[in-house]
């Protein structure tokens, strides 16, 4: 009985450290686990080194070999720039930073400060009309400091039924524009890039957390926050669990 | 004035904050609405979601291109076949893929199915939402006929992995392509069953007519997609205006409301029936002989690059937004554009000074799962 209340405290550290392979091996072997499929050999090489670099990390390393952006090929020189652009680069000086030309698709890089400029001209100007905001999203590229997030916007015109994809890159501090008052569709999908990765909106009428709880920590799509999460006992503090698994996995390697 | 005072001071009434769901039945699953009432009036609500997330983005960013087609089928799992098709597409267009003309026509077939199955539980479940109890055992009735074929076609009757990246995991059985057609002929009379039971009953049109009432623009501008859109009067269906699968070979018309009630909406949702079984009459009597596989490489590892594809699911814009980084086996992004979603989002301005029992209408109006609302 005496060794009672000692037993708790000598295995109450390793307990959450005990606790953690449990989700993360189903993790692992994940991709192997379908390994009959010809492809899984190669994912194998892919799953590891996200789970060092997650670990090892104190807030921004990359997951996997550094991987800056998303490649945007700028257009080909036989490619007719679709008129609405033409005219929003005539409408609105620097506005546009770049332009990019992929799979039939067009995609208009713009400054964070001017997104709402750009964005009323698109709905508006009698030549580009998009008034329908199909999608809001982000993508998370920790190599990049001083601008982490790409967020993309996809716009749609029910009148001249062609596309468009803007795209905008803010750090985690960066105030970006809420684009509510354009499209009130965007409501919703802002919450949840604010949800999911952190991006500073400002001027949203109600951002609060969408999908995960409202007390949750941590923004979980980023490439930096593990995939089995941060575990519920050291929910409060994800960087108290990942200073736990490196010290495990280095226990693990001697 | 002295009567006023005192009759303002009598029924001088508080607003009452409710709670609806998350584990109601009306509300198809895990919603839970907060509501904000003035005696049985809404005055505003809260709509919460997020109970069924599961993290589908960030688990697919962490599999390989072929694992994910099997995360697809949890979103949206009454219309499986449709999120399949969504993002064997997408991949097929990041990496440039032909599909061969007999897969695109399954495709077809299967997708239009799907949107029949995912129909019938919406008519069932939203009339007996508002009380008719009838229609939801008939609807079901036919939704197995479906469930049938498809697990003749791949072997599961609801999460289905029934895609694969560059064309069918399978041939279609032999003989499946006349049990179709036989569907056809049975589904045909079925949807004027409905229709006797619901379009002209005098209960069913006091509850719907006038409720939820929404602006072909305003609609636009909230996001709302599909039947929600349509019903509004903009013609709106990515099957016409960006044709995937083989769409562009088939002959239909786009259905739309004129006054985007709820009413127009089921209007608009009934003719979708009939028009799904004359696409379907067109597919299966011309499925093309030739390959289900297009020349897919074994490692599918898309070059780097991203792109957004979208198609129309039974609940209206269903898009992928997909960023390959070129190097690993498993996508950089993965991001779903949900239709129940967005157009759970139109919740709050629809219900706004309707009543209580309203709301459970609505919520049957806009036909969201909360499997692809919370991912």
């Amino acid at each position: 009985m005496p060794d009672d209340p000692q037993k708790p405290d000598a295995p109450a550290p390793p307990a959450p450290t005990a606790a953690r392979p449990a989700p993360a091996s189903p993790a692992a072997p994940g991709p192997a686990g379908g390994g009959a499929k010809p492809s899984a050999p190669a994912a194998k090489p892919a799953a590891p080194p996200a789970r060092p670099a997650a670990a090892a990390g104190e807030a921004h390393v990359p997951k996997a070999a550094p991987a800056t952006g998303p490649s945007e090929p700028p257009p080909p020189a036989d490619a007719v720039v679709p008129g609405f652009i033409v005219s929003l680069q005539g409408a609105i000086s620097g506005g546009v930073t770049a332009l990019s030309y992929y799979l039939r698709d067009w995609t208009i890089i713009v400054p964070a400060a001017r997104i709402l400029e750009v964005g009323r001209h698109l709905r508006d100007a009698p030549d580009a009309r998009f008034d329908y905001l199909s999608d809001l999203t982000a993508t998370d590229w920790p190599p990049r400091t001083e601008a982490r997030f790409d967020v993309v916007y996809c716009l749609y015109s029910t009148k001249h039924r062609h596309r468009v994809r803007v795209k905008v890159k803010v750090s985690e501090q960066d105030p970006l524009p809420s684009v509510t008052g354009l499209w009130p569709g965007a409501n919703w999908l802002e919450r949840e890039v604010w949800d999911m990765f952190g991006v500073n909106f400002t001027g949203h009428p109600d951002r609060r957390r969408i999908l995960m709880p409202e007390d949750w920590q941590g923004f979980p799509e980023r490439k930096d926050y593990p995939l089995e999460g941060p575990g519920e006992l050291l929910m409060e503090n994800p960087l108290d669990w990942l200073k736990l698994r490196q010290t495990k996995e280095e226990a693990e390697l001697e | 004035m002295e009567a006023q005072t005192i009759r303002g001071a009598m029924f001088d009434t508080d607003e009452l904050v409710i709670n609806m769901g998350p584990q109601h039945p009306s509300t198809h699953g895990v919603l839970r609405v907060v509501l904000r009432l003035d005696g049985e009036k809404v005055v505003d609500c809260d709509v919460v979601i997020g109970y069924l997330h599961r993290g589908i983005e960030k688990l697919s960013e962490n599999r390989n291109w072929t694992q994910i087609i099997l995360l697809t089928d949890r979103m949206d799992y009454v219309a499986a076949a449709t999120s399949n098709v969504g993002y064997c597409e997408t991949v097929e267009k990041l990496m440039q893929l032909e599909v061969p003309r007999r897969a695109r026509y399954v495709r077809t077939i299967l997708c239009e199915l799907q949107r029949i199955a995912s129909h019938c539980l919406w008519v069932g479940t939203h009339a007996m939402d508002i009380g008719a109890m009838t229609v939801f055992l008939y609807a079901f009735r036919e939704r197995e006929l479906i469930l049938d074929l498809f697990e003749e076609f791949c072997g599961a009757r609801l999460t289905y992995n029934s895609m694969r990246i560059g064309g069918l995991p399978l041939d279609i059985p032999p003989g499946w392509d006349k049990k179709v057609l036989e569907f056809c002929t049975i589904m045909d009379s079925k949807v004027d069953e409905y229709e006797t039971l619901l379009t002209h009953n005098r209960i069913w049109l006091e509850r719907t007519k006038g409720i939820g009432v929404i602006s072909g623009e305003e609609a636009t501008g909230l996001g709302l997609c599909g039947p929600a859109l349509r019903g509004s009067g903009v013609t709106r269906d990515v099957r016409k205006d960006e044709p995937y699968a083989a769409y562009d070979e088939m002959e239909f018309d786009v259905p739309i409301g004129s006054d985007g009630d709820t009413y127009d909406r089921y209007l608009v949702r009934m003719e979708e029936f009939r028009q799904s079984l004359r696409i379907i009459r067109q597919a299966a009597q011309g499925i093309p002989e030739g390959p289900i596989v297009g020349k897919v490489p074994r490692l599918i590892k898309p070059a780097a690059g991203e792109t957004y594809h979208a198609i129309e699911s039974p609940k209206g814009e269903l898009g992928f937004f997909i960023v390959s980084d070129g190097k690993s086996t498993n996508p950089y992004r993965f991001r779903v554009r949900p239709p129940s979603f967005c157009n759970l989002q139109g919740l709050r301005r629809l219900v706004r000074g309707h009543l209580v029992a309203d709301v459970v209408a609505l919520i049957g109006s806009i036909d969201i799962v909360l499997g692809e609302v919370d991912r």
